[in-house]
């Protein structure tokens, strides 16, 4: 279809001084997406974010919302963005009610027409009874709702969210999705970073991140059926001598991950047997399973998704 | 497309096209300005701090340097220190208390706030003077409430070293120039608070540059005395906002004024000033990410 797409990136890259923070990504979202950026913190989500919000500038390549560029139409951009970011943006010593009103008012909302949307907007994320409460004295998870309620209040065709279901408990962390469900079927595209996998997996499309470089593109199944059949993982206490043994006895790429092993394979099954028949000493435990987004992660930059987040350098959210 | 649409935009967005323009400069001027103001009212001790303590310095300065006062260039008696520092108090007033709440950049930013208005469409020299404008009313309001309490002394007789003749005409002034000297300091402070990232680290500002510019405006003691001071009182923009408050409070040749830059200066560089420092800061806000 010729439609643009809501969310244009093309070779966009980045560097903090010496530090290339994002490195010549692109991608596209459609209208009514919701798009999942999943990787640890120091790939790059956040700052890809403040590019798209309009917070940093571009430095090289593109980035388009709704058919404006971001570098020199930032106010047009601004316009048709909800942005709620991972730490609150909200004014803890005032009232929720302030918080939408003023918010309105930067928008351009006023009167009527403001009160018709800030009673709507919080009869949708649940705080009608809550109005009148001043933000710091709510829950971390009603706060989180209150931020949504703000983001939407000017009705934005983009969504952005940097992790927004920091500090959540499951249940708010549900409700959070349903909501976005909820706005991704009336429409509005949405852009969410996030670091964690099950959360990853209820995008519609996923790009994973990972030291500043798009290292995987597509929906979450799609991803996860390109590693393989299965996925093995042995616990060995001699996970070197195990690996290369393995290596000559059958044509496997195995690799090791700490003290485990990982092996794809598209008859995992058989697999096991056969490898637990043949090392019955070195092998502690073995796992089959279907890859999930972690595998994908790991056979796209043969490490683990937590040893980058220890090593890698602190997050990208610096000034 | 049209059911899409009927759900995200129901009823009133059809007929509110401003949901889709900017919200012009007024609107979010105003939102922000009314936010300053009643986060402020929110605080009780700030407001207790910010109208006590000026009062006590007033006083207990007032007492203790009226018998080694004198006015270079009048006669011995011809103004108290009590009178000359009066405007000096004001000025005080404006200076810290615009500065102070520019400080609230900081902690916005801190907060979040800050990110979530820059991320909307209103024009940054809105997002400026938003910020400025509540600053600055919160300051022009304690500086003259300071004034009403004086003079209100004045007029009771409780206090006998002042001699203020406040017509109408000069609180109308006065308030101006109270107006227009905190909006060039809140200016100024805003510079600082967007360049620092800890209220410490104006805390430390404050008391090596901010301080000795209030001590050396003509606010404290006059202009007088040896070549370098006088420089440094030259040069020091506060300089000439004291001397607009004191044009304003007391007429033409009277010892209150005596020896200050003419009444033209001290208003010209006053706004030029506050005009230079809003620039900045809106530079600053376009250009400088968070």
């Amino acid at each position: 279809m010729p439609e643009t797409p809501a969310i244009l990136v093309d070779s966009l890259s980045h560097h903090y001084g010496e530090r290339q923070a994002l490195c010549e990504v692109s991608f596209s979202v459609g209208t009514g997406e919701i798009f999942g950026l999943l990787g640890p913190n120091g790939g790059g989500k956040t700052t890809l974010f403040r590019i798209l919000g309009t917070l940093l500038p571009v430095q090289s390549g593109r980035a388009v919302v709704c058919g404006h560029e971001v570098a020199s139409e930032p106010a047009a951009v601004r316009r048709q963005l909800g942005v709620t970011f991972q730490s609150p943006s909200l004014d803890a010593k005032l009232t929720v009610a302030e918080n939408l009103k003023y918010q309105g008012y930067l928008y351009g909302l006023s009167g009527r027409p403001l009160r018709a949307r800030m009673d709507r907007m919080l009869a949708r994320v649940g705080l009608t009874d809550r109005v009148r409460d001043i933000v710091e004295t709510l829950s971390g998870g009603l706060q989180r709702r209150v931020e949504i309620a703000k983001s939407l209040l000017h009705e934005p065709r983009v969504l952005l969210l940097d992790e927004p279901s920091t500090g959540l408990d499951p249940g708010a962390r549900h409700d959070l999705w349903r909501t976005l469900q909820g706005l991704r079927d009336e429409g509005v595209t949405v852009l969410v970073t996030t670091h964690l996998m099950e959360e990853a997996e209820r995008c519609d499309r996923l790009g994973i991140l990972s030291q500043g470089r798009l290292v995987a593109l597509g929906e979450p199944e799609e991803l996860q059926s390109s590693v393989g059949g299965d996925c093995l993982t042995i616990q060995s206490s001699t996970p070197d001598r195990l690996a290369d043994a393995i290596r000559q006895q059958f044509p496997l790429d195995v690799r090791k991950l700490g003290d485990s092993l990982r092996i794809e394979s598209s008859n995992g099954h058989e697999l096991v047997r056969d490898l637990v028949a043949a090392f019955p000493d070195q092998i502690r435990s073995i796992a089959l399973g279907k890859p999930t987004l972690e595998d994908v992660f790991i056979q796209r930059t043969g490490h683990r998704f937590w040893e980058e987040d220890a090593a890698g350098p602190p997050s990208a959210s610096a000034h | 497309m049209t059911d899409a649409a009927s759900t995200t935009a129901p009823a009133d967005a059809h007929s509110d096209p401003a949901a889709s323009r900017d919200g012009g400069y007024l609107l979010p001027i105003w939102g922000l300005t009314s936010r300053e103001i009643v986060r402020f009212v929110r605080q009780r001790s700030r407001m207790i701090g910010a109208f006590a303590q000026p009062v006590i310095f007033w006083f207990l300065f007032g007492v203790g340097l009226s018998g080694s006062f004198r006015m270079p260039g009048t006669e011995d008696g011809s103004l108290s220190y009590q009178e000359y520092f009066l405007p000096g108090v004001a000025a005080m007033i404006v200076l810290f208390t615009s500065i102070f709440s520019a400080i609230s950049v900081i902690q916005d930013r801190n907060e979040g706030f800050l990110q979530g208005v820059l991320v909307s469409p209103v024009p940054r020299l809105a997002v400026v003077l938003g910020k400025l404008t509540g600053g600055t009313l919160l300051a022009g309001i304690q500086a003259l409430l300071f004034l009403v309490l004086a003079w209100g002394l004045q007029t009771s007789g409780l206090v006998s070293t002042i001699h203020w003749d406040a017509t109408p005409l000069r609180w109308l002034a006065t308030t101006g120039v109270l107006l227009l000297t905190g909006l060039g300091m809140c200016a100024l402070g805003y510079l600082f608070a967007w360049k620092l990232d800890s209220v410490q680290g104006f805390h430390a500002i404050m008391s090596v540059l901010l301080f000795p510019m209030w001590l050396l405006s003509g606010a404290f003691f006059p202009a007088a005395g040896s070549g370098w001071l006088r420089w440094i009182i030259a040069v020091n923009p506060m300089t000439y906002g004291v001397a607009a408050i004191r044009w304003a409070m007391y007429p033409a040749g009277s010892a209150a004024v005596a020896g200050l830059p003419s009444l033209p200066v001290s208003l010209g560089v006053t706004i030029a000033f506050a005009a230079i420092c809003i620039a900045a800061d809106v530079w600053i806000t376009t250009h400088s990410r968070t």
